[in-house]
């Protein structure tokens, strides 16, 4: 705000200035025209000073809460950082020794496979069940609002807590869901959600997409709202209704949206944590382990900082990758 | 042009004002501190913090804090924090002048240099058992100790047993035949926790251990048989599958729902178990594959310590707490109220005549042994190729010697 008000006030001394210098010019150097010179170059340099002085909170900031865990995080990667570390300061280099031992772990494979499927597993199911959502709820029904703020409620809810219901819900003796199947005669025996190796990842992913959801949703929901109703109604004298009104207007139309809602859905879910941790901890037999799970399980239950430092650090790279789409993505829906 | 100025001076006076309040901050965070100085007041930090565990510490603290003439300040973090807020707090120099940890984080922060030997203080270690000595040891110096401790035995619905004409197993052959006689319908014969946690290595220690397998290499016959106990147990269908993803307060209630005979757990449940006056419940030793074996349970239990705060009078102050702690009234004392287990040996024998419900446990203490006792700062990796060979072989990934040998190669 201040910035802003700050510039307002600069154009004038530069107005003057331009003004100015040409009139001392032809002059040929008066006493009038001469002393004001170095007063201005002054007043510009104070002006440039206030510039730099109205940024130095954003960069002290950034710096210190973003900077510096970053920094710190690549240089623990390189050391031999153990909880003695905390209490002397003392962390040997050890080169890239980190890194090699994470990837060349037997472990780095599984939880990279499973990173992946997790990831677009989560995005795939979340963006269509989103979108699905969005659009249902363009139509003008009663009720369409309440509705709408009721899917909000994954979202609202501590993952921890949504985590420990789920864990309930996919029990395999006395889970809610299993009752319901067995119920409705689907399944005769309890299925095992969370323990055997096949569904557990599944069941996982399950949990996450309907954490997903009202992300999704909120965000397409908005971006349908920007599109004209004028589109349509042109669209349906033209006889593009129903299917082909989505494919030729929605979906052109939604499509920085759409961009913008899958990248940051991928970033949000490749770092995913408490939600894993919560439902199975990894297990059965690491089927659940990702990146992100087994560098939290590296530093903070085996006291191996700088192993599970690296990890993390490849974990920030795969992410780099997709937030400098999302910039590219962003910008072109500025541009149009 | 004047007027710019001024108008900018306020501007520049927020602006310096804002850059230099972190500064200003962080110089308030420093207090001064001499070890001259009378000490009226130490800093105590443990993870009891829920009633009534949180209550009965908070009173003994209170108490050794008045003895010793000095008000307690205690803060009570949950046990999943416990150790980043050490290290945090041992890279600030702000450790508290007592100090609680779990017993197998011991050795990993002694390792820092951050606790004080209690031998630099007047404080006896004669008569405590020789496995809570071990794992409030590092490098043959004692830098805690544990009041109470605690351990793990095999619990027993005393109805559901009558029921099926089983008497409670002492053998790995009785263990099985028995957990496959009480399956039946919702029932399961026996519940542990196998999840892939610290807590599931724990519960596979006293089979590992009474069979005479080794913590430092868990590719052996003998672990790879205690192993296959595990395995049949599920695998037959007397053990839940889901027990690869309970915990051990999850174990306590298909127990407690009457869906488990029996149930690997530990002291600290019987206050929920009691309070169920339906429920009629025995303790034995955990099975062991043959009865000329004794029964070796991992010991449990959090030790009190003296961090290297650096002002030799708040650590004296300290040492006479913690040393207060540890006092033949208070371990009695607390281990009635906490149903956990007095660590002197010497106190062992009236205990558990007075607190028949925790003879079995007692008698355990005795013998128990500590999982850092071997293996040291090296016990969490350790503990998690234990955990990683269960759950392959729980899961039927790989036979239990092939997976126990796996994770050993990891």
């Amino acid at each position: 705000m201040s910035l802003t008000t700050d510039l307002s006030q600069a154009p004038p001394p530069h107005e003057n200035a331009a003004k100015g210098m040409p009139g001392g010019g032809k002059a040929g150097g008066g006493t009038l025209d001469t002393v004001p010179a170095p007063r201005r170059r002054s007043r510009q340099r104070r002006e440039r000073l206030f510039q730099w002085l109205f940024l130095v909170p954003a960069v002290v900031y950034m710096a210190l809460f973003f900077g510096y865990p970053v920094v710190k995080n690549v240089v623990m990667s390189f050391q031999d950082y153990t909880t003695a570390t905390f209490f002397t300061g003392e962390a040997p280099w050890v080169g890239l020794a980190n890194y090699v031992t994470v990837l060349s772990s037997s472990l780095f494979s599984t939880s990279l496979l499973n990173t992946a499927l997790f990831t677009v597993g989560s995005i795939l199911g979340q963006f269509v069940i989103g979108l699905a959502l969005a659009i249902f709820f363009q139509r003008k029904f009663p009720l369409n609002g309440i509705l709408r703020s009721l899917l909000l409620l994954p979202w609202l809810l501590p993952l921890i807590v949504s985590s420990a219901v789920w864990r309930w819900i996919l029990d395999k003796d006395s889970g809610a869901l299993n009752r319901f199947l067995g119920d409705l005669n689907i399944v005769d025996t309890g299925v095992p959600w969370l323990t055997s190796t096949s569904l557990a990842l599944i069941a996982v992913v399950g949990v996450n997409i309907w954490i997903g959801i009202p992300f999704n949703l909120t965000i397409l929901y908005g971006g349908l709202q920007e599109i004209p109703d004028e589109l349509y109604e042109a669209g349906s004298l033209d006889g593009a209704t129903g299917w082909k009104a989505f494919r030729h207007i929605t979906w052109p139309m939604l499509r920085p949206v759409v961009s913008v809602v899958l990248v940051l859905g991928v970033v949000y879910t490749l770092k995913v944590l408490d939600i894993i941790l919560g439902l199975t901890n990894g297990g059965p037999a690491n089927s659940t382990q990702t990146i992100a799970t087994q560098s939290y399980a590296l530093s903070f239950q085996e006291f191996k900082f700088g192993e599970g430092a690296a990890l993390g650090n490849i974990l920030v790279i795969i992410s780099l990758v997709f937030a400098v789409l999302y910039l590219r993505a962003s910008r072109r829906a500025v541009d149009e | 042009m004047k007027s710019a100025i001024r108008k900018n001076r306020p501007l520049a006076v927020a602006v310096t004002a804002l850059v230099g309040l972190p500064v200003l901050l962080s110089g308030c965070g420093t207090t001064a501190s001499s070890s001259t100085e009378s000490v009226s007041e130490i800093a105590v930090m443990d993870y009891y913090n829920n009633e009534p565990d949180k209550g009965f510490i908070g009173d003994a603290l209170n108490a050794c804090g008045t003895k010793a003439g000095v008000t307690i300040k205690r803060e009570t973090v949950p046990g999943k924090s416990l150790i980043s807020k050490v290290l945090q707090q041992s890279s600030s120099k702000t450790l508290p002048d007592v100090l609680m940890l779990d017993n197998p984080d011991l050795q990993q922060i002694a390792a820092t240099g951050a606790l004080a030997p209690l031998a630099d203080f007047d404080i006896s270690t004669a008569d405590f058992a020789p496995g809570v000595l071990s794992a409030g040891t590092y490098k043959d110096k004692v830098y805690g100790l544990a009041p109470t401790v605690n351990t793990i035995a095999l619990f027993y619905n005393k109805d559901i047993l009558a029921k099926a004409g089983v008497t409670p197993p002492a053998t790995w052959d009785e263990l099985e035949a028995a957990a496959a006689k009480l399956t039946s319908g919702d029932q399961y014969g026996l519940a542990f926790n196998a999840n892939p946690t610290y807590e599931g290595t724990w519960q596979f220690l006293p089979v590992m251990w009474s069979n005479g397998g080794d913590e430092k290499n868990i590719d052996t016959e003998e672990t790879a048989q205690a192993l296959k106990l595990w395995t049949d147990l599920v695998k037959d269908g007397s053990v839940s599958s889901s027990a690869l993803n309970w915990t051990q307060a999850d174990v306590k209630d298909q127990f407690l729902a009457g869906k488990a005979a029996m149930m690997v757990n530990g002291p600290w449940q019987i206050p929920s178990l009691d309070k169920q006056a339906s429920l009629q419940y025995g303790v034995v030793k955990i099975p062991v594959r043959e009865a000329s074996q004794t029964a070796v349970a991992p010991l449990g239990g959090e030790v009190w310590t003296v961090p290297q705060t650096g002002n030799k009078a708040r650590q004296a102050k300290a040492a006479e707490v913690v040393s207060c702690l540890n006092s033949d009234e208070n371990q009695l004392a607390m281990a009635k109220v906490r149903n956990t287990i007095p660590s002197k040996t010497t106190l062992a024998a009236k205990f558990a005549e007075e607190n028949p419900k925790l003879a079995t446990f007692t008698e355990l203490v005795k013998t128990a042994r500590a999982r850092t006792g071997q293996l040291g700062e090296e016990w969490p990796a350790q503990a998690t190729k234990i955990y990683t060979a269960i759950q392959t072989a729980l899961t039927g990934k790989a036979s239990p010697s092939e997976a126990l040998k796996q994770a050993q190669g990891q």
